[in-house]
Formats: structure tokens, C-alpha cells, sequence
């Protein structure tokens, strides 16, 4: 059914257009919760999209087989055994990550991106195509992530990814690494995203796409 | 398949499903579980060297009040200072504070906070203190020395000047008194825990 949108078009569209975060609003928890330094930030990208992936795979391979009842909770537990898994490893091999990203690990489970790119996406098309997707929503995911935790853990804690860059007469922004910092940050970004987009729109001759 | 009734198919499905998914999960933890326990138990040893002076070893002993953790030195069987695991309600969220005493208890040989949720900035000075650049770390190093009895005080605008007094952190007070209070009450449970073992003395 959509063997007409080309290849590069299913990977790129995650990334800008279709972004999950700026455009879709979709993930914020996670988005609103840990970026409160960069490190986190890029981490919590990184195991969303392995669960993403996985998860991807599975059901595009298994579409046919799911009956339509009971595809939400054959999702389900095919997303919270990937986000297990991910969790795991993190504590195993990355134990200071696992501590400073608590309990947001395990709540990959019901982050709203990876069930409706299921839903949406994998449900409905190939392997292939849907792996190029989640790869393409994944990197959308972790840029939003890092560009929101490097800005709040440079005006917050004056550094980015935990080196020091401001001196000593940088007086942080404790408000930045505080959850109000986190929803100030993202409505600006978003603002910043839907006006550049308005103008570039309009300078191609208003056509609305 | 298109012979199988839609509820055996249900069924079917969710059941291979959720097998294959209890497989990969038993297989990962068998390569993850010994490393978690692993990091567990140097986050613990780690904590233990914190909050006590320099021992050669250390005995768990489970009392009601939770696991103590005696220290010694290899050369005699007499502990040097004992460690134990207080937790309790902070100004948000839980506190998990390792707390290591004098042999006879009486004594304070430091504190370490492992697990908070307090205000960035304000209630976390209660772990390190950034905005303190000579001496981040002066609101737990204070607790050293410190007598437990009557009971350990945080005080506010003064400077301290009993040997159970520490100072308050301006602008979380809560978290402040919150480390008193659980240490007060819980090194008293664990006196008692330990009293009843034996005491001291043994």
C-alpha cells in the first residue's frame, strides 16, 4: 500500500517532518523527564530506539500471524521484553547510566512513540520498510533528547555531557534542570521548529504540504 | 491456520508469544545476573568504605532492624566501627543513607547518601554541594564525630557547637532534618538490635 513512498523518504521523514517529538508530540514523558543533562539524554535515545528496532522487527515479521484482536497485547509483551532486555544490559554494563535514568528505563514500556509506530507502521508493512522507519523515528527521538539536555545542562549545570565549559562566575539556572526548565526548553524548540517551517513554506509559494 | 477457530488462533498466538518472549528473558538474565550482582555488591563494599575508617574486612549480621555490617581488621576479631543501611522518607521521596558508627555506637563515623529524589540545587546538598566550590561535600562530612546521643540536631543560622549538632542547609531544611531524623531514630533501633545480639561488648 505504500510501496509508492520511496525508501529514503520512510527513513528521513522521522527525523524532521514527521519528528516524533516536535511534531507528533509523542514520548514526552521521557523527552520531559531525564534530559536534564545531556549524557541522560543520548542514553534514554539510544535505548528507545533498540526497543523501537526490536520491536519493529517482531511485528512486521509476525503482522500476518497476529490475529487483529489481540494484536495490542501480542505488542505489549514483544515491547516490554525489549525494554527489559535494555534495562539489563544497561544495569550490567553501564551501572551509572541505569542509576541516574531510574525508574524511566522500565517506563520505555509505555511510551506512546514505539506502541503507535507498531500500530501505525510495522503492523502494516514490510521488514524492511519498517525498520528504515524506526531507525529514521529513533534518530528523530535522540536528536530532540540530546538538543534538549545539552541546552538545559549548559544553562542549568554550566556543562555539556558532564565536562564543565562555563567558569566559575557562571551562576546555573536551577530552574533548567528542574521539570518546569524541561517544558520551557521544549515549547521554544518546537515554537523555533513550526516557524522555520511556516516561512520555509511560504518562500516555496505557499503551498502547504 | 485458516482452519483454526478465531480463539484457538488467539490463544495460539499470544501464548508463542509470550514463550518466546519468557525464553529470551530467562536466557538474558542468565548473562546479565551476575554482573548486576556484581555492581550491587561493589556499590555496597564502596559504601561501607565510605562511612567507616580503613578495615580489612567486613561480617554481615541480620538483626530486625536490618543488615549490620561489622568491620574489622585482620589482626584481631574486635570490630573497628560497624555500618548499616537507614531509610526513610526525605522531603520527596525516599532516602537510603549508609551510616557507619564508632564500635561502642556512640559515635558517628560518617554518612553517605546513595538514593534521593530531594530538590536539585537545594535538597541535593545533602549528597555534594556544587555551589560550595572550596568544599562541596560539607554537609555530609560534618556527621563525622558526631555524638548520637541524645540525639543528633540540625540547627539553622548558627554555627554549631555541641558535638551533636550539625548545620541545616539553607533552603532545605526538610531534607536536612530528614537525614537527622532517620539517622536518630534508626541508630537507635540498631543499638537495640545490636544490644540484644550480645551488645558491644561481645
Amino acid at each position: 500500500m505504500s510501496s509508492t513512498i520511496s525508501l529514503k523518504t520512510e527513513f528521513v521523514k522521522g527525523i524532521w517532518k514527521e519528528n516524533p517529538v516536535m511534531a507528533s508530540l509523542l514520548g514526552l514523558c521521557p523527552a520531559l523527564a531525564v534530559t536534564n543533562a545531556a549524557m541522560n539524554g543520548l542514553a534514554m535515545g539510544l535505548a528507545t530506539t533498540f526497543v523501537l528496532l526490536s520491536s519493529s522487527l517482531m511485528i512486521s515479521a509476525l503482522r500476518n500471524f497476529i490475529p487483529h484482536q489481540v494484536r495490542i497485547a501480542g505488542y505489549i509483551v514483544i515491547i516490554a521484553t525489549f525494554v527489559t532486555v535494555a534495562d539489563r544490559f544497561l544495569a550490567a554494563y553501564l551501572p551509572v547510566i541505569s542509576a541516574s535514568l531510574g525508574p524511566y528505563i522500565p517506563l520505555i514500556v509505555v511510551n506512546c512513540l514505539i506502541l503507535g509506530r507498531q500500530e501505525a507502521f510495522s503492523s502494516r508493512n514490510g521488514i524492511g520498510r519498517s525498520l528504515l522507519d524506526s531507525l529514521g523515528m529513533g534518530l528523530g527521538f535522540i536528536l530532540v533528547l540530546v538538543v534538549l539536555g545539552i541546552i538545559r545542562e549548559i544553562l542549568g549545570s554550566g556543562s555539556i555531557f558532564g565536562v564543565a565549559i562555563l567558569g566559575d562566575w557562571f551562576t546555573p539556572w536551577m530552574i533548567m534542570i528542574l521539570p518546569p526548565g524541561a517544558f520551557l526548553t521544549l515549547g521554544i524548540l518546537i515554537a523555533l521548529a513550526n516557524w522555520y517551517n511556516d516561512t520555509s513554506r511560504s518562500k516555496d509559494g505557499g503551498v502547504v504540504s | 491456520m485458516s482452519k483454526m477457530s478465531l480463539s484457538t488462533r488467539m490463544i495460539l498466538v499470544l501464548t508463542l508469544i509470550t514463550v518466546l518472549s519468557g525464553g529470551i528473558l530467562a536466557g538474558w538474565d542468565l548473562v546479565t545476573k551476575p554482573k548486576i550482582a556484581f555492581h550491587r555488591l561493589e556499590a555496597l563494599k564502596t559504601a561501607i568504605g565510605d562511612v567507616l575508617p580503613a578495615h580489612d574486612t567486613y561480617t554481615s549480621e541480620e538483626t530486625e532492624f536490618g543488615t549490620l555490617y561489622i568491620a574489622t581488621r585482620d589482626s584481631s576479631d574486635d570490630p573497628i566501627g560497624f555500618a548499616f543501611m537507614a531509610v526513610g522518607s526525605g522531603f520527596q521521596g525516599e532516602l537510603r543513607i549508609m551510616v557507619g558508627l564508632t564500635p561502642d555506637m556512640t559515635q558517628l563515623t560518617g554518612i553517605k547518601v546513595l538514593e534521593q529524589i530531594e530538590t536539585p540545587g537545594l535538597g541535593t546538598k545533602i549528597v555534594v554541594d556544587p555551589s560550595n566550590k572550596q568544599d562541596p561535600y560539607w554537609f555530609p562530612a560534618q556527621f563525622v564525630g558526631i555524638h548520637v546521643s541524645p540525639e543528633i540536631v540540625a540547627i539553622k543560622n548558627v554555627k554549631p557547637t555541641h558535638n551533636n549538632e550539625v548545620q541545616g542547609i539553607t533552603g532545605a531544611t526538610i531534607s536536612s532534618i530528614a537525614v537527622t531524623n532517620i539517622l536518630n531514630k534508626q541508630i537507635a533501633d540498631i543499638q537495640k538490635a545490636w544490644a540484644s545480639k550480645g551488645g558491644p561488648e561481645s
